[in-house]
């Protein structure tokens, strides 16, 4: 009747998982129960659970992302306790315990932390800086957004029922065949990246369509934001990445659930073709979340110097050029398996050649401080923390391209510390760059700014003390995945590093601080203009939090700041103001429970596949297949939001946007 | 800012005063010719990088703190978004250290090829490693014996060596002799390396491989030539026999093995794994009895 599953499940024997499972558990139910006496439950349905808003979506990517950010960090600080004290020791994380945990970190904050973030902020920001009033498909964006928390939730609850893969954030075989990972680890590791590979790919065909569809009038390619550039770039990539894991990962699932011998030892399969394929989702993989985050410093630099992005043309060419590039570098993640000089020395060259495209950009950025007039707010400390943190990550990977070098350095400590490196300070600053940025447009009030320098401060220091130790332990020959380990001289640097560790949990701690600080202030934080950075682009010309149709009439688009030129011209001596536009109704997609919906069937479905519970299985594909049934059944799909109401949201913003250009000071 | 400058330099030099002095770092204290030629390469690489990342940086916090808005004596250029030179400057800097970082690497990719045997007039050893579920063992066809975690050479003799797997994936990594490589089952990696100083060098699989993964550590003994013929002939005078029913032993999980030897090895072993005439690990006792 129910598969695999029994209560032998549940660790009740093993006290840290439990705790940790019970711990997520009753918070959740809390949260739960203190909703519902609130009576929230009928407002969270209709304003956010069925929403299909782009900015409600990409707010919920974003909360999502945080709250695994902290279930992430919390297995790297037992990663981090373990070696500390794992020096001719057993610790306190039995290997079957700590090879969950690190196979869970990498997971998810790849999976479910930054490629949320990253969504979250494309979702917010991308249509409202295109001008336009939503995405190309609104409800496929919600059926997006809840598969990929369905995914989460699985990777959650292998927490209490079961297990998680003991194989490492990408389940090579032959270990993560059945013959060598008999349990239901990898099954939920699996599971969960195909139900959310399938809601990330739906995102990269939805992004894609809208930024080469969906423009307000006289936007033109070259006039695009930068921060959509990226954002195209990576959906670009997602939609021709994405593909191959799900396909590498289902050849996976085939040899593990009906005996096909695609990457076993026995039958002649071949597990390196499994490294081979996933790579070449892999690499894309990592510009899918640096190209937006470079889309962030492009937005955040010019807007805090007070100057237009220099050479615009330079950053659209890098880029694309880092978009194509990314497909022919998958090799250097196995310089080590003996492919010979000429195809090792070829993908070495080709991953260093992206090197150039991704210098151009450090170096635009530099030009456009050039001459600015910087105003020190936390987003600009990001993205300075970024340009200096990420050059040397940028360092360590083109010595990591070399072959040579890597031979000496594949696996080791200082492959971790190098793209820590990146991810952390370029990935991660960029999120926590654009979270500052626009959360004043998605609330309307803006985040405590000493808070949020404080904590930009010790991540910063934070990152450094704990990941400089781990370049020096590579160079000691230290190699990643180690539960306990008897070199003496390792001992004192992971020692440092988890002292980095905390640190960064004290820049957490600081950020949940700003964040609570500000909600309960935000009487007095509000920003009634919707333009509190003075603002260069379209998302800083509507209210905030804007109105769920963004612009009241859509923005005619003359130049490259299309904000900024408008201000210019109000700001021009002798203007006089412009009338108010000629206001019509608007017509914006109905809410719809279809991805809430669908992503309770992929749960289902997903949950009982991994226990082998048959008929659970097709009661779940059963439901999806009926929601989507019923959606496509629909006969209304447009809610018409009339002029008068228009007019009436629309004058608000007007009035306090006039006023404050009038009372700015002279520069 | 220019606290923050000050403490971001500092950590930056971290490594590089760690590698000037080279003293402790493994990978950076080389005990051949290979690790040599990669620290070379290693250490050149990132001087060289270091003459544009450095001013990068420098530039980044100089003009950050410079064009900060109470600055009244720095200009500001509301318009300024573009310059051909600079463009050309920006494009060309990086374009030309990574072409001449890109050569370094094609010709040492060549010249440090692991399946490359190393030029020397001595005869190389020949030496057929296995990785098992969680142990090393070294098999010496020409000499006909084998031992498990414990890897012992002759200094300055040239190692060849054959690399496979009997289970899962591994890597095979000595810090201090240079270039890792995986073991995989089916397949044979080849790997050139020498010891040119005698000394106990620790060695490791670079690559997780399961629970007993950690315990997997061995060492290499570097000896004189006629310490090895000494070692050699120990070997032969004691220890077990390693014939198929031993090697279906070694296939059972274990881990932290304490070395020890075999006075004589069936012939063809290697070949007979490498050709999966013989099974592979048998993994976890759980899975067996799903089986």
């Amino acid at each position: 009747m129910w598969g695999k599953l029994s209560w032998q499940a549940i660790p009740l024997d093993q006290p840290i998982p439990l705790a940790a499972g019970a711990l997520v558990v009753f918070g959740m139910a809390a949260v739960v129960i203190w909703v519902a006496a609130k009576g929230y439950i009928p407002y969270l349905w209709r304003e956010w659970i069925t929403s299909v808003d782009h900015k409600r979506i990409g707010i919920m990517y974003c909360l999502l992302a945080s709250v695994m950010l902290l279930r992430g960090f919390i297995d790297a600080l037992m990663m981090r306790s373990q070696q500390a004290m794992a020096f001719h020791a057993a610790g306190y994380l039995p290997p079957e315990h700590y090879d969950q945990i690190f196979s869970a970190h990498g997971t998810i904050m790849i999976f479910f932390v930054a490629m949320p973030f990253v969504i979250g902020l494309m979702n917010f920001v991308v249509p409202l800086q295109l001008g336009v009033r939503d995405v190309a498909f609104p409800t496929l964006n919600s059926v997006s957004f809840w598969l990929t928390a369905a995914g989460a939730l699985l990777v959650n609850a292998s927490l209490v029922v079961g297990e998680f893969a003991r194989t490492g954030w990408l389940p090579y075989p032959p270990l993560s065949e059945l013959a060598y990972s008999p349990g239901v680890g990898v099954d939920y590791y699996l599971w969960a990246i195909q139900i959310s590979g399938v809601g990330t790919l739906m995102t990269g065909v939805n992004f894609v369509t809208t930024i080469l569809k969906m423009r307000a009038p006289g936007m033109s390619y070259e006039r695009m934001p930068i921060f959509c550039w990226t954002s195209l770039a990576a959906n670009l990539l997602i939609v021709a990445a994405f593909p191959i894991l799900t396909a590498t990962l289902a050849m996976l699932l085939l040899d593990r659930y009906v005996g096909f011998h695609f990457f076993t030892n026995a039958a002649g399969g071949n597990a390196m073709m499994f490294m081979n394929l996933i790579w070449a989702w892999g690499h894309p993989e990592v510009y899918i979340l640096i190209l937006p985050a470079f889309g962030v410093f492009s937005e955040v630099v010019p807007t805090f110097s007070r100057k237009p992005l220099f050479d615009r043309r330079s950053m659209i060419v890098a880029t694309m050029a880092i978009c194509i590039l990314s497909f022919s570098v998958w090799l250097h993640h196995f310089f080590t398996m003996g492919a010979g000089g000429d195809v090792n020395g070829f993908f070495g060259i080709a991953s260093m050649v992206i090197a150039v495209p991704t210098g151009v950009k450090i170096f635009n950025w530099l030009f456009t401080m050039y001459g600015g007039r910087i105003r020190f707010s936390s987003a600009m400390l990001w993205a300075l923390g970024f340009m200096v943190t990420f050059v040397i990550g940028g360092m360590t990977g083109v010595l990591l391209a070399s072959p040579p070098a890597d031979f000496v350095l594949h696996n080791s400590l200082f492959l971790v510390a190098h793209f820590h490196n990146v991810i952390i300070g370029g990935v991660l600053f960029g999120a926590f760059a654009g979270y500052t940025f626009w959360f004043p447009k998605a609330f309307g009030f803006v985040l405590d700014e000493r808070l949020g320098k404080l904590a930009f401060w010790f991540w910063l220091v934070g990152f450094y003390v704990a990941f400089m130790p781990l370049y020096v332990l590579g160079l000691e020959g230290m190699t990643r995945r180690m539960q306990h380990y008897d070199r003496p001289e390792w001992h004192p640097w992971l020692l440092v590093a988890a002292l980095g560790t905390l640190l960064i949990l004290c820049g957490i701690a600081l950020q949940i601080a700003q964040l609570v600080v500000s909600i309960r202030g935000r009487a007095q934080r509000r920003e009634p203009t919707g333009d509190p950075w003075d603002g260069r682009s379209l998302e800083w010309a509507t209210a905030s939090p804007p109105p769920a149709f963004n612009f009241a009439v859509l923005p005619l688009v003359r130049s490259d700041e299309p904000y900024w030129e408008s201000k210019q011209q109000a700001r021009a001596p002798g203007q006089a103001a412009t009338g108010e536009p000629e206001y019509s109704s608007i017509e914006m997609p109905r809410n719809s429970a279809t991805g809430f919906v669908t992503a309770f069937f992929a749960v289902v479905t997903g949950f009982s596949l991994i226990w082998h519970i048959w008929w659970l299985v097709l009661l779940g594909l059963a439901g999806a297949y009926a929601t989507f049934v019923v959606f496509a059944w629909r006969d209304q799909h447009e809610v018409t939001i009339p002029a008068e109401e228009v007019a009436r949201l629309d004058r608000a913003n007007r009035t306090a946007r006039a006023q404050a250009l009038r009372e700015e000071p002279a520069l | 800012m220019v606290k923050g400058a000050s403490s971001m330099q500092w950590l930056l030099l971290l490594p590089v005063l760690l590698s000037l002095c080279g003293c402790h770092t493994a990978v950076l204290s080389p005990a051949g010719p290979v690790s040599e030629g990669e620290r070379t390469i290693l250490l050149d690489s990132l001087a060289i990088m270091l003459c544009i990342v450095v001013p990068t940086i420098v530039a980044t916090l100089a003009f950050a703190y410079w064009f900060r808005a109470s600055n009244t004596r720095a200009m500001y250029l509301p318009q300024w978004a573009y310059s051909g030179r600079l463009e050309l400057i920006v494009w060309s800097i990086p374009a030309l250290v990574i072409f001449f970082l890109g050569g370094i690497a094609w010709i040492s990719a060549h010249l440090l090829d692991p399946a490359e045997p190393l030029k020397s007039a001595t005869e190389p050893l020949e030496v057929e490693v296995v990785s098992l579920d969680w142990k090393w063992l070294f098999i010496y066809p020409r000499q006909s014996v084998a031992s498990v975690n414990r890897m012992v050479v002759p200094v300055g003799v040239p190692l060849s060596l054959r690399i496979t797997s009997a289970t899962v994936f591994n890597v095979f990594f000595v810090p201090q002799l240079g270039s890792e490589i995986y073991s995989m089952y089916g397949m044979t990696s080849r790997l050139n390396l020498e010891a040119d100083r005698a000394g106990d060098y620790f060695g490791l699989s670079a690559h997780f491989s399961g629970d007993g993964f950690p315990g997997m550590a061995f060492d290499v003994q570097a000896v004189s030539p006629q310490e090895f013929t000494a070692w050699v002939a120990a070997a032969r005078g004691a220890g077990p026999v390693l014939n198929d029913a031993a090697y279906q032993g070694l296939l059972t999980q274990s881990q932290d093995v304490k070395p020890y030897s075999y006075r004589a090895v069936r012939a063809g072993l290697f070949e007979d794994i490498v050709g999966q005439r013989l099974p592979p690990g048998e993994g976890p006792a759980t899975a067996r009895r799903q089986n």
